[in-house]
């Protein structure tokens, strides 16, 4: 499972850096979720990727059972999503007034060079 | 509670700020207040932390590898002041400076969760944590940045924008790869676990991620592009807040985690940070050299100036990085009144552009010599603060034996003199040229007023007083250096007294 999350992660940052490097904001925006969606994925991984148990102390123990899971990544992976959505929501609205102003989603276009 | 104060502070003033919507007048009394409160929280905060050692506080009472701790050294805390400071001034600019669709448009709020944000960072002890906290003050300094939606403002926020969110995804990347690796998130836990990794080797790549993350957001070379048309573009009092406070929480993360967590497990490529240190110093002020605007030039020096903190992170000597804090203060001090002044003359004459300005010095001798005292001291004259601070730096160079590195050092210092005397000569000495037919309406002087003059004033007293005062201020410095050069006190402060290494 571990190589196989390595390569999806690897494919997705690649894809997402492919994004940016264009000229498109539409396709920058695509490509910074990309690559949100990428560090995600690579901090459940961080945590293991075999299958276990809830992280829940059973009634009457003080302490996790033997191969629970670790519930960190996911509360950090949990922040990280927030922080996600709440970001690439003002980039939309960047992305909705920059074309409202050039009627392109050319950046060159915005800082007055001619495409 | 303490060391919680200066975040909690600026953070309610954001809230009663929210609930003042509409109220332009209330919403400017509570930045204000919110600032000066953070300033005085600050100083509390220091006069504690130099009398009584590092204060630490648990959120949630958890104990320390499992909670999240706010730690407070003496770095933190001059950190803490000095974004008192850096608000205070930005704040009071602001009422004088900041138009007012501006300040009724949510300016306040932003600015001040921007602040609560930069405190945070500054005083937390968890890897995570501080991504939350560069999150929260990048999501203000996007507003602050986009606010007006001027086309030179949508240009430059959008590589703002684009650039530190790639530096994000670098930042939580390296967290989860240091949690896979040593299954904690707490620095000072993590500073005991990774001198114990078997591969120093793999702990250095997640630090090279680490060091990509950060060097975007301190714009240090080859990642500095996005710095110069996004510093250009917002109003001055902007500017002057993102130049003193924005890159250097990127290089405090540095200087913390580079010292706490890399150096003790011996993977800080130290031979790697002193080559971008000269390569920034060199192609920063190389290109304020061939800008024609006062306020793009200043921003080339900002990248150049990051050098010489990245230098003495690089030596990485007691007496360097006693250097290197002595020059951030300096240099955020000094960079935001440029700006300042900047803001100034562009609201006196329309214009920053220096083949259209001229004659300042004539008209207006208290601007000019605001910006003598200050563009003095970031050329690094005695006895203001660029002196003393470069002179650390130098002599740690020296020590150190790194004699390309003082001479690439002393060039660059002789380059920013270069450019301040372009700006001095052409803003203020020459005469005023003819104002051409279009420019009459914008280059009428009238509303000026002391508006900016003021908290530009008292930013240049602070780098006068602070330069004169040289000998306390470098031995504070040293001391929050040494904690720096020697993290076993943090760790023990953090940890008890079980977690000495």
């Amino acid at each position: 499972m571990g190589p196989w999350i390595a390569l999806v992660v690897g494919g997705l940052w690649a894809a997402g850096i492919f994004l940016l490097l264009r000229r498109s904001l539409v396709k920058a925006v695509l490509g910074l979720a990309l690559l949100g969606y990428a560090t995600n994925l690579l901090l459940v991984a961080a945590a293991g990727t075999a299958r276990r148990a809830a992280p829940i102390v059973p009634p009457g123990a003080d302490a996790l059972p033997p191969g629970a899971a670790d519930p960190v990544p996911q509360a950090l992976v949990l922040t990280a999503i927030v922080i996600g959505l709440g970001v690439q929501a003002f980039v939309l609205v960047l992305l909705k007034r920059a074309h409202a102003e050039t009627g392109s989603d050319d950046l060159d276009r915005l800082e007055g060079k001619d495409p | 509670m303490l060391p919680v104060l200066p975040v909690l502070v600026p953070l309610a003033a954001a809230v009663l700020s929210l609930a003042a919507w509409g109220r332009p007048r209330a919403q400017r009394a509570i930045g204000v207040a919110g600032t000066a409160g953070l300033l005085a929280a600050g100083l509390a905060l220091l006069a504690r932390v130099s009398a009584g050692g590092i204060q630490v506080v648990r959120l949630g009472g958890w104990p320390s590898p499992f909670g999240i701790a706010f730690v407070a050294d003496l770095l933190s805390a001059i950190l803490v002041t000095l974004a008192g400071v850096m608000g205070l001034a930005g704040a009071w600019a602001s009422v004088a400076a900041v138009d007012g669709p501006r300040q009724a448009n949510g300016h306040w709020p932003a600015l001040l969760v921007l602040l609560a944000g930069v405190a945070g960072a500054f005083l937390t002890g968890d890897l995570f944590n501080l991504y939350v906290w560069f999150e929260v003050f990048l999501m203000a300094s996007f507003v602050l940045l986009a606010l007006g939606g001027t086309r030179p403002q949508l240009a430059g926020a959008i590589r703002y924008v684009v650039m530190n969110l790639l530096s994000s995804t670098l930042f939580l990347v390296a967290a989860g790869l240091l949690y896979g690796m040593a299954g904690t998130l707490d620095l000072a836990e993590l500073s005991l676990r990774l001198r114990a990794h078997p591969s120093p080797a793999l702990v250095s790549a997640v630090g090279m991620v680490l060091l990509a993350a950060w060097g975007i957001k301190a714009a240090i070379f080859p990642v500095f592009a996005w710095l110069p048309p996004s510093y250009a573009a917002p109003p001055a009092p902007v500017a002057a807040l993102f130049s003193g406070l924005l890159t250097k929480v990127g290089f405090y993360a540095m200087l913390r985690v580079f010292t706490l967590v890399l150096a003790p497990a011996g993977a800080v490529p130290r031979g790697l940070i002193l080559a971008l240190a000269a390569l920034t110093m060199v192609t920063g002020v190389l290109g304020a050299v061939a800008q024609g605007e006062i306020r793009r030039i200043l921003a080339f020096h900002s990248v150049s100036q990051m050098g010489y903190l990245l230098l003495g992170l690089g030596l990485g000597t007691p007496l360097a990085l006693a250097g290197a804090i002595a020059f951030l203060v300096h240099h955020s001090l000094v960079k935001s009144n440029l700006f300042l002044v900047s803001g100034a003359v562009e609201r006196i004459a329309g214009t920053d552009r220096l083949d259209r300005l001229g004659g300042l010095w004539a008209s207006r001798a208290g601007l000019g010599v605001v910006f003598l005292v200050t563009a003095f001291s970031l050329a690094g004259i005695p006895p203001l603060t660029g002196f003393w601070a470069k002179l650390a730096l130098l002599r740690a160079g020296v020590e150190a034996g790194a004699w390309g590195m003082v001479a690439v050092a002393a060039g660059v210092g002789v380059l920013t003199l270069f450019s301040m005397t372009k700006i001095w000569s052409e803003a203020f000495w020459k005469a005023a040229p003819a104002a051409g037919p279009g420019e009459a309406a914008a280059a009428a002087p009238g509303e000026t007023g002391p508006g900016l003059l003021l908290p530009a004033g008292a930013l240049a007293l602070l780098v006068v007083g602070l330069g004169l005062s040289a000998g306390p201020a470098l031995a504070l410095a040293e001391r929050a250096a040494a904690g720096l050069a020697d993290p076993s006190a943090y760790v023990r402060a953090v940890l008890g007294p079980g977690g000495a290494p």
